[in-house]
């Protein structure tokens, strides 16, 4: 799914320093936030929404579309399964450094609630001119413009990098999805192509990708059925193999998920590779003229 | 975290896998002394890398003498880039057959899952690339765990059905090391069948998750240590990530992405990058100390700040960069790109505390950093 003006979203762990920060930033820019989680503070009101025990708790009064975490790593597994058992749809959950072992519980129980979750270590997701959900400057006009592009990026700091240029050069983005950069993400780099392909609001799609894992190969595999054009660039082309360049996900390991594999994978299925991301919109309007042709 | 075999055996035996009786020797004398207890034995160089038998690190001795001048020749030997400063001396054992089994983190199926080959030893990888019917692949549920049923399927049909409830056993206690470990990665190359029909581990790689730090801190000590230059080292005891890549001009940038990709685009232009050095995340108000980091190197020639906030705030960023930069006074040319939350505020900011004007264009920024260190270099 991609967020939307009238998905009712909750804040779990709404009362800490960054989820006061954030949830009045997305309520600036118009997301529907109707409530938040905090045990401690149940009963009260933040933000002029109310807090409750917990998600599963939050239902029973305001039923919510998306569930989005300001949650230490440690507390993360139980937040998310509380999220998903909730009913929520969505689960954006930008934390960091979860154990590996929790992230695989939160992705069963992701399964068998039919929940949809986005991350971990993601930056979130902006819908320009409707709503974010997440710690983007989604609010910055000169980053963020309504328009018809989809963009899938894998760090949240390069996606805003992308959309700067994008914006720049007069293209605007009919959604930005960071998938996350830890190994085990719920929502692939793929299914958001996959998810933006099906959007009758984008025209074309941009895909930031990095060394390390399959997620590029994989995408690539999809982009080869589709009839829009994707434009793709590739961060780590000068990172050393061995090394976790800052995102988990991020290494080069056994001479896998390396620039070249992935350049290649992407160039054979007919998706155009920026040598830098000021190349981005130049590559998209050259894809996107030839294809109105 | 990686474990070498020394550390990580003794979790195995704890889960009720069987390892072979062993002792480590610092120096031929220890190692000697140790032989002497345990009898014909095996030197074995502890590192935290593979193919150490085929760089010679690990020797047959049948006697005190034997071992002590095989540490000899092994204590200070190189392999794969770590030199050997310790050695387990292992009983020896008759091997009858030589297996693998494995558990990994699978992210295809964002589970775990049981590798399972009979032909163990030094080329099991190559022997799987070869012919991926040698490894059995078997992933399963976190919540239901490695079951004995599954475990039976994974080494049915091997001709393994006179030692099948001990290695199902094995596998089942392999699993339970893993889940209590917060592995990543455990590894058993080779699991050996003895003469007398043991199932013994002779071998094990452990990697445990980082991120499961916080409530493994009964083995953190334990781990090896990671391979670090001086400044590397000095920036992970202060929670920041840097690492040395030996080119002329010095990143900041915020995120993962956006520092890789800023390293991407100095090489793009000509330049080499000196490091990569992330201060976004939660490390977001630690620019001061990673900037003083930084600056210890001596071969940067030119700095370059790639803010695009996001979570991190570039005002916060940009004030500790300046700051620190007054307070140390480089004499070296810094070039700033900011963009994203708290631009405005960082960018009137470095203006008037600095007298710089930033780049709008981030390519701008990246070739004046890249021209001014190549002019340095030549100079």
């Amino acid at each position: 799914m991609i967020p939307r003006k009238h998905h009712k979203i909750l804040v779990q762990g709404i009362t800490g320093k960054q989820g006061t920060f954030w949830t009045n930033a997305m309520q600036d820019y118009g997301t529907r936030i109707v409530g938040g989680v905090n045990p401690k503070r149940a009963g009260t009101e933040h933000l002029g929404v109310p807090v409750f025990a917990s998600a599963c708790e939050a239902a029973k009064s305001v039923p919510f579309d998306i569930s989005i975490m300001f949650i230490p790593p440690m507390m993360a597994k139980s937040a998310a399964i509380d999220a998903c058992e909730a009913g929520a749809k969505m689960v954006v959950c930008l934390t960091e450094h979860i154990p590996a072992h929790d992230v695989m519980e939160m992705h069963v129980a992701a399964a068998a609630n039919g929940t949809q979750i986005v991350g971990p270590n993601t930056a979130g997701l902006v819908t320009p001119g409707e709503c974010f959900v997440g710690i983007m400057p989604g609010f910055n006009h000169r980053v963020f413009q309504p328009g018809r592009v989809g963009v899938v990026s894998r760090s949240g700091s390069l996606g805003t990098l992308v959309c700067l240029n994008l914006t720049q050069q007069g293209l605007g983005q009919s959604a930005f999805y960071g998938v996350g950069g830890d190994p085990m993400i719920g929502t692939t780099s793929a299914d958001a192509v996959r998810i933006l392909d099906a959007d009758a609001g984008t025209d074309a799609i941009v895909l930031c990708g990095e060394i390390g894992g399959s997620a590029e190969e994989d995408a690539a595999a999809y982009a080869k059925t589709m009839k829009k054009p994707v434009v793709a660039f590739i961060a780590g082309r000068q990172s050393p193999p061995g090394k976790k360049m800052g995102h988990a996900g991020a290494i080069v390991a056994g001479g896998k998920g390396d620039y070249p594999t992935k350049r290649a994978a992407l160039e054979r299925a007919g998706v155009a590779v920026a040598d830098t991301p000021s190349g981005i919109p130049g590559l998209l309007k050259e894809r996107l003229a030839s294809s109105a042709a | 975290m990686n474990f070498e075999e020394h550390a990580a055996k003794p979790l195995l035996a704890k889960c009720g896998i069987k390892v072979p009786e062993s002792k480590l020797a610092h120096d031929p004398a220890e190692a000697g002394r140790a032989a002497e207890m345990i009898g014909p034995c095996v030197v074995k160089a502890q590192v935290p890398t593979g193919k150490r038998g085929k760089a010679g690190g690990i020797k047959l001795a049948a006697s005190a003498d034997d071992a002590s001048s095989h540490a000899e020749k092994i204590i200070g030997m190189e392999i794969g880039g770590w030199p050997v400063e310790k050695v387990l001396i292992e009983a020896q054992t008759k091997i009858d057959r030589e297996l693998y089994a494995a558990i990994v983190n699978d992210s295809a199926t964002k589970g775990p899952m049981l590798l399972f080959s009979q032909m163990g030893g030094m080329d099991v990888e190559e022997a799987a690339e070869k012919d991926p019917n040698a490894m059995r692949r078997v992933p399963f549920s976190i919540i239901d765990g490695l079951t004995e049923k599954s475990a039976r399927e994974a080494v049915a049909g091997l001709g393994l059905d006179a030692i099948e409830d001990q290695l199902v056993s094995t596998l089942v206690n392999l699993y339970k090391a893993y889940r209590a470990l917060d592995a990543e990665l455990l590894e058993i190359n080779p699991l050996v069948i003895t003469a007398d029909n043991q199932v013994v581990a002779l071998d094990c790689k452990l990697t445990v998750d980082d991120g499961a730090a916080p409530r493994q801190e009964a083995i953190v000590p334990l781990a090896a240590p990671e391979k670090r230059t001086e400044l590397e080292a000095k920036a992970a005891s202060e929670g920041l990530k840097y690492i040395e890549l030996g080119g002329s001009v010095g990143v900041i940038a915020n995120g993962a992405g956006l520092t890789m990709t800023t390293m991407d685009v100095i090489a793009h232009y000509g330049g080499q990058p000196a490091n990569f050095l992330e201060v976004g995340g939660e490390a977001y108000t630690k620019a001061k100390t990673a900037l003083s980091i930084l600056l210890e190197n001596p071969n940067i020639k030119s700095l370059l700040v790639n803010f695009c906030g996001a979570f991190a705030r570039t005002d916060v960023m940009a004030e500790g960069v300046v700051s620190a930069w007054q307070e140390l006074n480089p004499d070296i040319p810094i070039f700033f790109t900011i963009h994203g939350t708290g631009e405005d505020e960082a960018i009137a900011l470095v203006k008037e505390r600095l007298g710089i004007e930033p780049f709008d264009l981030m390519d701008d920024a990246v070739k004046a950093a890249v021209n001014a260190a190549n002019e340095r270099v030549s100079a």
